[in-house]
């Protein structure tokens, strides 16, 4: 099956469930009551939203409702969709390699996010592009990363560049740099090694990779990229917001999107930092990274996922 | 600091209701919806929040609280002891086979930390006795039977690996036949990740359980979750049957709530918990710990427990005699910066701290390790007469003093100044100590602990 085979496959289920989802919170309503926000906000809520923006989006569906005067609840869920579109913001996702020769992706992020193999899914995705892509195995923390990502170097048909388990990361990224414009490739992509956002003297040595890159090319990493699991729940803000600090992130990458889990917690970084999110993860398959489209993503955070029962134990 | 976010909301609440005499219903309703917005914010499922609110509600509401003549304290109780509750008994031990090897079973979501966890289990089984074996049988992701080979070998443990073609219950059939043979007690057998909805893994992961029947199941969790905690916790029990559940990267500024959320799913015991990248980073589970630090109480026990690893004893009664006879001096103040760099980072610390972790101020002021160097060079470039009493240190002395710690006059003056300082609150504790009958940190020997001030 076709990327876009793919891609049909998972948003059909996504939209029945959301007809579903819709019809089983206004089928039988008359009125637009504070039981039917209340609904829409636990929906919100359970997608990770966060219950402040959750709250303020339901704030805003209020605001609307007066204003345009809605009476029927059947509306309610597409207005509330548009919001939450709007506070995505209107950019296109994807990560558009411009006129820079190499273009310098670093990847960053927690321990366990999914970091290696989103590299691995984005040289391919530059590869099928017709473009040249280099690694920098910068990871030189975490046992037997380097073997990862030569693994999907393998698979990919790329080239890595590459030290020995607990040399100096910056070392690493400068090697590659210099690989890379060497070879005339078009794309560099920096894998650096999981690290908890807390740790200031990792976010040191991440300050450092970002600058030795920056000094041996002036402008670059075009692409700072924070790599967030979509089963994160509300500390993805605070991930975000001290990674930008460290090494102002230009983008999210969202993993793991394929589970239940909705990654909501987006929305609020989005809003309250600002970062845009440009790729998403939707299967373990090679090919199954892509551009970020809000309208899909916003359809999912409303998909219904099972009725969790919750017993007092 | 773990949970420092929710313990905040939760103090900012129970401010509010301990400004009142008495509580009515409506205060009890007004402070239960901050907690759940708290909890909620801290991740724990939301219909784990509903059940939780409800429950404490109508303990509240039942008991005597509202005529109590300290309602708040009465209503923090009644969280605090659900909390624990839903969190569970302390639980930490691994169900011995009756004949070995003990198997156990590491399952979890991609990322969680299962890899590294399983090799740290084995480092914290070997510490108790037993000749652990690991067994990688994740055979699907990208190196990861050399990561726990690596693992393997910076511990010196034995790691049972028949490449990534053979399917992963034969290898645990093989890897247990193996441990029998080598006499290992014990196998840790490391899963692939998956997600959960991944029908076709979670049968495989089955099968494992069929061919070898692990004595313990455990669960690897991120203590970073979201929502989904409870879909993840409760798919993997439905299929597997979970005998224990260990949450990791806890090191990290994560409210945890994913930590209520999987023990109200699942039943089970959280057994350890991960609170660093090296390989003795496990811990023992405490919910009572827990549930003080969500509440902001601090982490009493485990400060105490730390400086008692850590303390020498008697430098501790001598250090509190001289505190309580008022001839702290100088020298005290550099050994006891010694004893708190033994303890671990500063932050850490003193977000354990009762009262301090929820000081505003200090959530933004950046411990620098550092400074306690320059501290000490200040100190230690005074003659033993100056440390006896700085009182008596003039400008000329200072600027001496200065110029062999390699600092400015400056940086003496405000260290004088913060000595000066710290000898007036200890005092001050005193104080409240003598009106005290029995006051929980009545042998606290630090010296800091005043706002702003780090020392």
């Amino acid at each position: 099956m076709g990327f876009f085979g793919k891609l049909k496959e998972s948003l059909t289920k996504t939209r029945k469930n959301f007809v579903e989802k819709v019809e089983a919170i206004v089928t039988g309503r008359k009125i637009i009551d504070e039981s039917l926000y209340e609904e829409l906000e636990e929906t919100l809520i359970q997608a990770d939203v966060g219950i402040d923006t959750a709250l303020e989006l339901v704030e805003n569906l209020r605001a609307e409702v007066k204003k345009r005067k809605i009476g029927n609840p059947e509306e309610l869920p597409a207005v509330l969709k548009e919001l939450i579109q709007q506070a995505l913001g209107e950019e296109t996702g994807g990560i558009e390699t411009g006129a820079e020769q190499p273009f310098v992706i670093m990847v960053v992020g927690v321990n366990g996010v999914g970091k290696t193999t989103t590299i691995g899914k984005l040289a391919n995705f530059y590869k099928e592009q017709g473009k040249s892509v280099i690694m920098g195995a910068a990871d030189t923390f975490r046992a037997a990363a380097i073997d990862q990502l030569e693994i999907w170097a393998d698979r990919v048909g790329v080239q890595v560049i590459k030290h020995t388990e607990g040399s100096d990361p910056a070392a690493v990224a400068f090697d590659s740099l210099h690989a890379a414009k060497a070879r005339k490739a078009d794309v560099l992509i920096i894998d650096t090694a999981g690290r908890l956002h807390t740790k200031s003297n990792l976010m040191d040595e991440l300050k450092k990779v970002r600058r030795v890159i920056g000094r041996e090319l002036p402008g670059a990493p075009h692409e700072i990229l924070l790599v967030v699991d979509a089963t994160t729940g509300q500390n993805a803000i605070s991930q975000a917001k001290l990674f930008k600090e460290a090494v102002d992130v230009t983008g999210l990458a969202l993993t793991k999107l394929d589970g239940t889990a909705k990654g909501g917690v987006v929305v609020a970084v989005r809003q309250s930092l600002g970062i845009p999110i440009k790729m998403i993860g939707v299967g373990e398959g090679i090919d199954d990274l892509r551009p970020f489209n809000a309208k899909e993503f916003v359809d999912a955070l409303f998909a219904k996922s099972d009725k969790t029962e919750v017993q007092a134990v | 600091m773990v949970f420092s976010g929710l313990a905040e909301r939760l103090q900012e609440t129970f401010k509010k209701l301990r400004g009142k005499g008495r509580l009515t219903e409506e205060d009890v309703d007004q402070a239960l919806k901050e907690v759940r917005r708290a909890l909620i914010g801290a991740d724990v499922n939301f219909l784990v929040v509903k059940d939780f609110i409800a429950k404490v509600k109508e303990r509240a509401i039942g008991s005597d609280v509202l005529q109590s003549l300290t309602p708040a304290q009465q209503v923090v109780k009644i969280v605090h002891d659900e909390l624990a509750e839903l969190m569970g008994g302390t639980n930490s031990k691994i169900e011995l086979a009756p004949s070995p090897p003990t198997v156990i079973m590491m399952v979890g979501l991609h990322g969680a930390g299962k890899t590294t966890t399983t090799a740290k289990l084995a480092n914290l089984l070997r510490r108790q006795g037993r000749r652990p074996m690991l067994v990688a049988a994740d055979i699907y992701r990208p190196a990861a039977i050399k990561q726990l080979q690596v693992l393997g070998g910076q511990l010196n443990m034995p790691v049972f690996s028949m490449g990534d073609s053979v399917a992963p219950p034969d290898i645990a059939r093989a890897a247990v036949d193996k441990a029998k043979r080598d006499g290992n007690d014990l196998v840790i057998i490391d899963t692939a990740g998956r997600l959960h909805i991944d029908e076709e893994l979670m049968a495989e992961l089955r099968r494992i359980v069929d061919t070898v029947h692990p004595d313990e199941i455990l669960l690897v969790v991120d203590s970073m979750t979201g929502q989904d905690a409870v879909n993840v916790a409760k798919t993997f029990n439905e299929m597997l049957s979970l005998t224990g559940v260990i949450l990791t990267k806890l090191d990290g500024d994560t409210r945890g709530g994913a930590a209520l959320s999987v023990k109200a799913v699942t039943g089970c015991p959280i057994k350890f918990i991960g609170m660093g990248e090296k390989l003795d980073a496990l811990e023992q589970f405490h919910p009572e710990r827990m549930a003080d630090r969500i509440l902001g109480m601090g982490d009493v026990l485990t400060l105490i427990e730390k400086a008692q690893a850590n303390f020498d004893a008697e430098q501790v009664e001598k250090l509190n005699k001289r505190i309580r006879s008022m001839e702290f001096t100088l020298d005290d103040f550099v050994q006891q910066i010694h004893q708190v760099k033994k303890m671990g980072p500063l932050d850490q610390i003193l977000g354990m701290i009762p009262g301090l972790g929820n000081l505003k101020k200090l959530k933004n002021l950046e411990f620098d390790e550092k400074e306690l160097v320059f501290v000490e060079a200040i100190i230690n470039s005074m003659t033993p007469w100056e440390r006896q009493n700085p009182q008596e240190i003039n400008g000329s002395r200072r600027k001496r003093i200065a110029r062999g710690s390699g600092t400015s006059v400056q940086d003496v003056n405000r260290l004088l100044k913060q000595f000066e300082q710290t000898r007036k609150m200890m005092r001050q504790v005193m104080d409240m100590e003598k009106n005290m009958k029995k006051g929980k940190l009545g042998k606290n020997p630090f010296g800091f602990g005043k706002k702003g001030s780090p020392f």
